[in-house]
């Protein structure tokens, strides 16, 4: 029973390793070099699948990447992966997969009575679902979700590991067929850095199949003899097991390569490995495929490509069937009939052409190989999952209907063989144009887009001959190397090959039955993979989507995994037919990356968990993890957020830190805080235009607070900017804002004021700093350094450098609490020291560390903003109340001009206020909608809504800070909160300051 | 993914660079002397031309100088990079490439 499809000899597979293998939990063998498809049609299992809409039965369609039915679920657990394609994974010792979108099995699928009903799963079933009340919606979903989806996701970690590689080569030549084959030798012995990249574990790519004789000798022979050539040469990378999955703009390329999966088990390798791809010169040597017939039910289990046929007997040695059928519209199926036949089967060919000719029609015929002309299937016998045989008839002349009696065949398999498309995925996603062919029935590339240089060769440009693509891709690899810089580059020579000529085909595009189409039971499928067929086009034709856009999104034609390799030609020309266009003036879809599915792995590569976003941690941070801080996250950072103390909640800890700052010292790490260092003789000019206020007479030692504003009027950040010396400044940013208002200062600097002198310089992390703010603090400065420190020789809104605990300092007597404070700045290494220093001189004064909230807390009780929360980009200075900043003296200023602008100077604008809630222990959630007026349910007027709302200890009661319409003429005006839960609370304007008394540093 | 020549670093990849739009807008001298209109041109009003488009750059994971490009809207194709202050390149957008009807779509 092993293996009874498996010929006696012959195949690219090692018979001297058997590999065990399981498959729907059976226990099955097959040979090293297998893919899973190959072993399962050795092993006589051609039923693999149940299809996405229907759930009918359905087998091996094809031998390659073009695959739309033979989807399975590989290994299981953590390693899991769906939607792979059988004829795509190599078979390897103790490889697990399973059949999916089947329940509960795939011989007996309760799906399938959807198939039944099929009347109620027309095009565009999912759109006109979604316009369902949604209640209905609701009560499908549950049944859709069980019967339709592809797989099932992995829902543990992956184990594995996935690298990314960037690269850059002279000349990519992609496929490795007989055109890419050329093409790299001929790059390669020019010299040129040349990768020779293919999907499949072998090169040869159609050769694999094929039983071509090349120079003498079986092509195989000829491949690896190139093969060897190329990877003797070190200049050129050849790279099997390799998918070119995306071709972007400027030559980029995106290569998935599949290192180690094939070899079974984890062995330090990584899974799979991205390649970026930068090429000068790229040749496209992507082949072609072969495209189905549509016929009715043509979609059943043992109906394949005949090429794919063709493959499983040469490459693989498998023969699927003893009695086949193929059906064509050209001469390529008589390769296969011959091989097939060759190989021991009964075949039959069912030439839809009227009276065919040629040298491969009389060979096949010479053979004993009965061909039966002008006739098509009109019926596929299928009972018990198996094709029992056919029935055929004679078509008219003009190829649309079907006459006289039907005559019955016996058959197991069915090929069939629609004519070739070319393979022009890449092409068309480089921005390639592409043209409709009437004379070669298919699309080919017309012209690149000028940023991806390169050349294309074989039978992706509709080359069908051997002797054609191996001289096209020898020119086209000579041609690439020289434009890329090497001049002596010339053509590999052409072996020797005889093939005979091929005749014209015959291109009906729907082949007709004994019932209407779409009258019946029987489906025509043109799209194997979504479940699309040619009544789905006429029901799409008839409702008005006529754009071929349109078309696939309203039949999901071409919009499963395998992207419509096989359809999509087809959809176009059925489209064509049934609107009685041309194929040209239905048009194309659009060819978008990946062109195979790409694992979320393989492009997250390395950076996953503590890789995945870098932390920035300042130079404190192992104080503060000492301490059990609780981070937040601010841009890259990670800041204390709250320093709990045992049995503590967030809460508790941020009142008791807001206590003890105010009481008697607090201490804050501010290193985060934006820093840079701007020099030279225009500095001042600089400042001048980019704050509101006036710097000119800001002397050394002195610091002032700045606004930033854009061109628009609108404050973006804002800072303490501190004189160093004459030409030297100390600018500080918000921490989320260092690098954009950096990015700002250049942008002028470089663009509009070129001549001007002045250098700025990030010192962000060159500075940590610790802020010790609270009546306390001046005491507790004064114990760790010998700097006069009253208020006379170090007032407020200056800086002093000297040391502290031994460290040097620059010291800023500046203050975000509105209580004394000391902003005190040492070089990053010292951080730790300076703020143990402090921890320990600060004891006896019950130094108190507080993190980010409290901070938001302690500001928000003098009012003082936040750029970013309080502010967005629509905010102006006035509407902030911070008019005393803006100099109306100095003369232009970024964003002055826009205060006149109408819509600017309207006195009724959102204007920044505090409220007080009624009940003084609700704290209101930010972001809630102030309204004039409460109503039962919306719409009701917007006032604005609340940027700032906290607990505060040091007042009482709960604050809040809002933006509201008119604002300031509101004051003392009660409004109304909505709250999420739909309550609302009154809450009574007042001006944003809450705590007036506490020191007289708050009303500077 | 552009290949785009920074005038200081040569050819480097788009991911290194931001694009900040139409080049070549100067900041008028006399802000207060403009109309609401003139005022308003310089802030919020942009080219968004379908072919030939002069556009501000910055190297911003590289150099972080900023440059001045010739780019196609349509087909992505940079003619070329130049230095702020350096007078416009004079590109013929009609040449048989850049000026072929069908790479127009
Ligand atoms: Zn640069």
């Amino acid at each position: 029973m092993s293996q009874s499809n498996r010929l006696s000899q012959g195949g690219r597979v090692n018979r001297d390793k058997v590999i065990n293998f399981r498959y729907d939990n059976k226990s099955l063998q097959g040979y090293e070099g297998d893919t899973l498809a190959s072993a399962l049609l050795a092993n006589g299992i051609t039923l693999v699948a149940r299809s996405f809409k229907y759930h009918r039965p359905r087998g091996i369609y094809t031998a390659g990447s073009e695959e739309p039915n033979a989807l399975v679920q590989l290994e299981s657990g953590a390693r899991t992966e769906p939607n792979r394609r059988a004829t795509e994974v190599e078979i390897y010792e103790g490889l697990s997969a399973s059949s999916q979108n089947c329940w509960p099995s795939v011989n007996f699928d309760l799906g399938a009575i959807n198939a039944k009903v099929s009347r109620l799963l027309p095009a565009g079933f999912y759109y006109k679902t979604f316009m369902w009340p949604a209640s209905l919606w609701t009560t499908y979903e549950k049944f859709i979700r069980k019967a339709a989806g592809l797989g099932k996701s992995p829902n543990e970690l992956d184990p594995d590991s996935y690298d990314k590689l960037h690269v850059h080569c002279d000349v990519l030549v992609v496929g490795a067929g007989p055109a890419g084959l050329q093409a790299a030798l001929s790059a390669g012995r020019s010299g040129a850095r040349v990768m020779l990249i293919d999907e499949k574990p072998l090169a040869g790519g159609a050769l694999l199949g094929s039983t071509d004789v090349i120079d003498g000798e079986p092509a195989a022979q000829w491949v690896q003899k190139v093969v060897d050539a190329l990877t003797a040469m070190p200049n050129v990378t050849v790279l099997p097991r390799t998918t070119v999955t995306g071709y972007y703009d400027y030559n980029f390329l995106i290569a998935n390569e599949r290192v180690s999966e094939h070899k079974g088990k984890p062995n330090g390798e990584p899974k799979e490995r991205l390649r970026k791809i930068r090429a000068k010169q790229v040749v496209l040597a992507t082949g072609s495929i072969e495209r189905p017939l549509v016929f009715a039910d043509n979609d059943r289990p043992g109906v394949m490509l005949a090429s794919a046929i063709r493959t499983y007997v040469n490459r693989f040695g498998v023969l699927p069937g003893r009695n086949i059928a193929l059906m064509t519209n050209n001469d390529s199926a008589y390769l296969a009939a011959i091989d097939i036949k060759s190989a021991g089967a009964n075949v039959t060919v069912i030439d839809i052409r009227q009276n065919p000719q040629g040298e491969l029609v009389e060979q096949a015929k010479a053979q004993g190989i009965k061909v039966e002309t002008n006739r098509t299937i009109s019926t596929v016998n299928f009972g018990a999952n198996k094709i029992k045989g056919i029935s055929t008839m004679a078509l008219s002349d003009d190829g649309r209907d079907v006459s006289g009696g039907a005559s019955s065949l016996e058959c197991d398999l069915i090929g069939v063989a629609g004519g070739w498309t070319p393979t022009v995925h890449l092409y068309s996603q480089a921005k390639g144009k592409l043209e409709y062919r009437d004379d070669l029935h298919c699309f080919v590339p017309k012209f690149r887009s000028q940023n991806n240089h390169g050349f294309e060769a074989g039978s992706c440009q509709a080359t069908w001959d051997l002797a054609g693509c191996l001289s096209e891709g020898a020119e086209a690899g000579a041609a690439a190397a020289k434009a890329s810089g090497f001049e002596n580059a010339s053509a590999a020579e052409l072996p020797a090959v005889s093939e005979a000529a091929q005749s014209e085909m015959r291109p009906l595009w729907i082949l007709p039955t004994d019932h209407p189409i779409g009258i019946g039971p029987k489906k025509h499928f043109h799209e194997l993979h979504n479940d699309a067929t040619v009544a789905d086009i006429a029901l799409a034709a008839r409702e008005g989507f006529l754009s071929v856009e349109h078309l696939k999104r309203y039949t999901t034609t071409g919009m499963g995994t395998d992207q419509g390799k096989t359809s999509n030609v087809n959809a176009l020309a059925v489209m064509a037919e049934i609107r009685q266009k041309t194929i040209p003036e239905v048009g194309t879809t659009t060819f978008r990356p990946p062109f195979t599915p790409l694992t979320f792995g393989s492009i997250v590569g390395h950076e996953r968990r503590e890789l995945f976003l870098q932390k920035r941690k300042t130079a404190m941070h192992p104080c503060h993890d000492a301490a059990g801080a609780v981070y937040e996250d601010v841009g890259d950072w990670k800041r204390p957020f709250y320093f709990p103390k045992a049995g503590e909640n967030m809460h508790q800890a941020v009142q008791r830190e807001c206590l003890a700052a105010r009481k008697s010292v607090g201490i804050l790490d501010a290193s985060t805080l934006g820093k840079i260092d701007i020099q030279g003789p225009d500095a001042k000019k600089l400042l001048n235009m980019v704050y509101t206020n006036a710097w000119s007479q800001l002397q050394p030692g002195r610091c002032r607070y700045g606004l930033m504003l854009n061109e628009n009027g609108m404050v973006f950040d804002d800072g303490v900017t501190t004189c160093l010396a004459e030409n030297h400044y100390h600018m500080t940013t918000t921490s989320g804002g260092a690098a954009r208002v950096m990015g700002w200062l250049e942008e002028w600097l470089q663009t509009e004021w070129p001549s001007w002198q002045v250098y700025c310089t990030s010192v962000t992390e060159q500075w940590a700093v610790a802020t010790i703010t609270g009546p306390n603090s001046r005491a507790l400065l004064s114990e760790l350094c010998d700097a006069p420190l009253d208020e006379e020789s170090f007032p407020f809104m200056s800086m002093k450098a000297f040391e502290v605990a031994g460290i040097p300092a620059r010291v800023f007597r500046i203050s975000f609490t509105g209580d004394l404070a000391f902003e005190i700045n040492v070089p990053a290494r010292y951080g730790v020291a300076l703020w143990k220093a402090l921890m320990a001189a600060g004891e006896k004064h019950d130094i108190c560390p507080y993190g980010t909230e409290a901070m938001h807390v302690l500001r928000a009780e003098k009012g003082f903003i936040i750029v970013g929360q309080d502010s967005d980009a629509t905010v102006t200075p006035m509407d902030l109340g911070m008019d005393w900043i803006v100099s109306k003296k100095k003369g232009d200023f970024l964003g002055r001009r826009s205060f006149t602008r109408s819509d600017t100077s309207r006195t009724d604008r959102k204007q920044l206020v505090g409220l007080l809630t009624e009940d003084p222990n609700f704290v209101l959630q930010e972001g809630a909608h102030v309204v004039a007026e409460l109503k039962d349910k919306p719409p009701m007027e917007m006032l604005g809504h609340v940027t700032s709302s906290y607990m505060s200890p040091n007042v009482g009661r709960s604050i809040a800070m809002a933006m509201i319409k008119d604002g300031f003429n509101r004051k003392g005006e009660t409004l109304n909160v909505a709250l999420m839960d739909g309550s609302s609370q009154k809450v009574k304007v007042t001006d944003p300051v809450f705590l007036t008394e506490a020191s007289k540093e708050a009303s500077s | 993914m552009f290949l785009i020549k920074c005038p200081w670093c040569g050819e480097r990849d788009q991911s290194e660079f931001h694009a900040h739009g139409e080049a070549h807008i100067v900041r008028p001298e006399n802000p207060d002397q403009l109309s609401e209109e003139e005022w308003g041109d310089y802030v919020f009003f942009r080219k968004n031309p379908k072919g030939l488009h002069y556009e501000r750059w910055v190297h911003s994971h590289g150099c972080r100088r900023w440059f001045n490009a010739a780019r196609n809207t349509i087909t992505d194709h940079i003619y070329a990079t130049y230095k702020p202050g350096e007078p416009k390149p004079e590109i013929d957008v009609n040449d048989p490439i850049h000026g072929n009807p069908e790479n127009q779509r």
